[in-house]
C-alpha cells in the first residue's frame, strides 16, 4: 500500500498535543497541579477529535472535497487514542488501579459513569476500523459505526457534568456537535420530505 | 436565417488555463485544505503558554514584625510560593485557575475600604491601613483543601477575624457575618458574566467568625499577599472547604439570618452554608474521601474539619454534619 505524504502530514499534526504535553512534562512546566492538567488537556482533545472526525462528512459534501474522506479513519482512532489516555489518566492518577474504588466511581458518580460509556463505545469502532472488518461487516459496519454519534454526546454530556460553575466550553463542544449531528438528520429527512408529496400524489391517483 | 459566428468557438489563448494547472487541480484544492487545516490546527493548540511557563508577578513588600503563631499546623511542608500565586480560583478574574496570576497583576489594592455595617451599634468604613493595624501580625501555617479534591499547606499573615468584630460593637442579636467581595467588573473580567451571583459572598455563624482560627489574612510568605490570592484582604478559614474564605473583602455585615452566599445560591444541594470539610459527606457529583496535596503523586486521605477536629469540633456538638453539610 503506497502511503501518502498527506496522511504522514495529518498523523504528525494529530500527535502534536501530546508531544507539547510531554515536553512540558519533561521541562516541568505543568503547572502546581499537572496530573490534574494532563487529564484535562487529553479529555479536551478526545472531545476535539470526536467532533473533527464528525466533520469530515459534512466537510467533503458541502465544499465538494471528497478526498478528505481518507484521513476519517485516522483522525478517529486519534479520538481514541487520546481517550484512552485520559481514562489511563483517570485509572492511574485518580485511583491507582483500584478496581473496587473504580466500578463504585463508575455506578455511583453520574459523570464518570456517561464518561465510561462514552470511552466504552469507542472500542467496537477502534476495533472494527481495519480494511478486513469493514469488507467483512460490509452494511453492518456503516450501522456499527453510528455509534460515534451515541459516543460524542455521551462525551459532552460528561463534560457539562463535571464542571463546577463556567459552561462555556462544554457548551461550545455541544453546539459545534449539534450541528454536525443536524446536519446529518436533515441529509436522511430532506429526500423523504421531498418524496413524501409525490407519493401521497401518486397514491391518490 | 442562420446566424453563424465564425469567432463562437474562439477562446483567447489568455484565458486557457494551463495543463499543468488543471491536472493539478486536485493537488491545489488538497494544499489550499491543508493550509486551512493547519490554520484551524494552530488555533485549536491554542493555549499561548503551559502553566509553568508563566512568569511570577512583581515581588510584594516584606511586612514587618510577624510573629510565628502557636495555632499554626506543624509537621507539613509549605506548597511554594509559586504553586500557591499560579493555580487560584477566582471566578472574579477567571473560571481557569492558572489566569487570575496573570488578570490580577494591576489589580488596585490602593485606596482600599472596607464597610462594616448590619447590626452594629455605628457602622464604620475602615481605611484598610487602620484595619492591618488592629492587631499585630502572626504567620499562621495552615492546610488549605479545596472543594474540588486538592490541597496545599500555605504560611498565611494575619490576625484573628474576633479582633475586629470586638472593635466593631456588635449588637447582642448578630447571629451571622456576612463576607462581601469587591465587584469591579473593569478591573475583574470574570464578573463580567453571571457564572456566580455577584459580588461574590460568604458567611459564618458569629462562633465560628470569632474561632481563634479563622484569620483576616494579608500576608503570604512574609510578604503582602499576591493579587491572585486575594488581596489586599482576605479571609482564611481552614477548617472549611477553601471558597469560604472569600477574598478581596469590602464588606463585613452582621445579621440576624443566614446571610445568602455565592455557591450556595448557585448550587445549594452542592455547596452548604457550613462547607466543613468532611470525608464523610461526598460532594453529590465526586467523593471528598480523599485529596490530592499539590507536589504528591498518591493521594491522601481527607481529615475530618481538614485536620483541626480538636479545634472547632465542638462548635458544631449536636448538628448533624451530614444534613448542616
Amino acid at each position: 500500500m503506497k502511503i501518502r505524504w498527506s496522511k504522514i502530514i495529518v498523523f504528525s499534526v494529530c500527535l502534536i498535543p501530546v508531544a507539547r504535553l510531554g515536553l512540558a512534562a519533561y521541562q516541568g512546566n505543568l503547572g502546581p497541579n499537572p496530573l490534574e492538567f494532563i487529564t484535562h488537556a487529553t479529555g479536551d482533545w478526545t472531545i476535539r477529535f470526536l467532533l473533527i472526525t464528525l466533520a469530515v462528512t459534512p466537510l467533503r459534501q458541502l465544499l465538494k472535497q471528497y478526498w478528505l474522506i481518507q484521513f476519517r479513519r485516522m483522525l478517529g482512532l486519534f479520538a481514541f487514542f487520546y481517550g484512552t489516555l485520559h481514562l489511563t489518566t483517570y485509572l492511574w492518577f485518580d485511583k491507582f488501579f483500584v478496581w473496587h474504588d473504580i466500578w463504585e466511581d463508575v455506578a455511583k458518580r453520574k459523570f464518570i459513569t456517561v464518561g465510561f460509556l462514552a470511552f466504552v463505545l469507542m472500542i467496537p469502532l477502534a476495533v472494527t476500523s481495519t480494511k478486513g472488518m469493514i469488507r467483512r461487516l460490509g452494511k453492518r459496519w456503516t450501522q456499527l459505526h453510528r455509534l460515534i454519534y451515541v459516543s460524542a454526546i455521551a462525551g459532552v454530556i460528561h463534560y457539562v457534568w463535571l464542571v463546577k460553575a463556567d459552561l462555556r466550553l462544554p457548551l461550545t463542544y455541544g453546539a459545534i456537535l449539534a450541528v454536525l449531528l443536524a446536519y446529518r438528520v436533515m441529509k436522511w429527512a430532506a429526500p423523504k420530505l421531498a418524496a413524501s408529496p409525490t407519493t401521497a400524489a401518486a397514491s391518490k391517483a | 436565417m442562420l446566424i453563424k459566428n465564425k469567432d463562437s468557438s474562439f477562446v483567447p489563448s489568455s484565458e486557457i488555463t494551463p495543463k499543468r494547472v488543471y491536472v493539478n487541480r486536485r493537488t491545489f484544492l488538497r494544499n489550499a485544505g491543508f493550509a486551512g487545516a493547519a490554520a484551524i490546527g494552530a488555533g485549536l493548540l491554542g493555549r499561548a503558554a503551559f502553566p509553568g511557563e508563566v512568569r511570577a508577578g512583581n515581588p510584594a513588600a516584606k511586612i514587618a514584625g510577624v510573629q510565628k503563631s502557636l495555632l499554626s499546623t506543624t509537621g507539613e511542608k509549605l506548597n511554594s510560593l509559586k504553586d500557591i500565586s499560579s493555580y487560584n480560583n477566582y471566578y472574579e478574574f477567571s473560571t481557569d485557575k492558572y489566569e487570575p496570576a496573570d488578570l490580577a497583576k494591576n489589580f488596585k489594592t490602593r485606596p482600599w475600604t472596607v464597610t462594616v455595617d448590619g447590626l452594629v451599634k455605628k457602622p464604620k468604613t475602615y481605611d484598610l491601613d487602620a484595619i492591618l493595624k488592629m492587631a499585630a501580625p502572626e504567620e499562621r501555617v495552615y492546610r488549605h483543601r479545596c472543594v474540588e479534591g486538592w490541597s496545599m499547606v500555605m504560611p498565611w499573615i494575619g490576625f484573628p477575624i474576633s479582633v475586629l468584630i470586638q472593635q466593631a460593637d456588635v449588637l447582642p442579636k448578630a447571629k451571622y457575618v456576612k463576607f462581601t467581595t469587591l465587584l469591579d467588573e473593569k478591573q475583574m473580567p470574570g464578573t463580567r458574566r453571571a457564572v456566580l451571583d455577584w459580588p461574590y459572598t460568604e458567611g459564618l455563624r458569629m462562633d465560628e467568625a470569632m474561632h481563634p482560627l479563622a484569620i483576616f489574612t494579608f500576608g503570604l510568605y512574609g510578604e503582602m499577599l499576591p493579587n491572585q490570592n486575594g488581596a489586599p484582604l482576605r479571609i482564611t478559614v481552614p477548617w472549611k472547604y477553601g471558597f469560604k474564605s472569600g477574598k478581596a473583602i469590602t464588606k463585613i455585615t452582621f445579621t440576624d439570618t443566614q446571610p445568602s452566599t455565592a455557591w450556595n445560591n448557585a448550587a445549594p444541594n452542592e455547596y452548604g452554608f457550613y462547607s466543613n470539610v468532611n470525608p464523610q459527606v461526598n460532594h453529590p457529583r465526586w467523593s471528598q474521601a480523599t485529596e490530592r496535596r499539590l507536589g504528591e503523586f498518591l493521594k491522601r486521605p481527607t481529615l475530618m474539619f481538614n485536620g483541626y477536629g480538636d479545634q472547632v469540633a465542638s462548635l458544631y456538638n449536636g448538628m448533624d454534619l451530614k444534613k448542616n453539610f
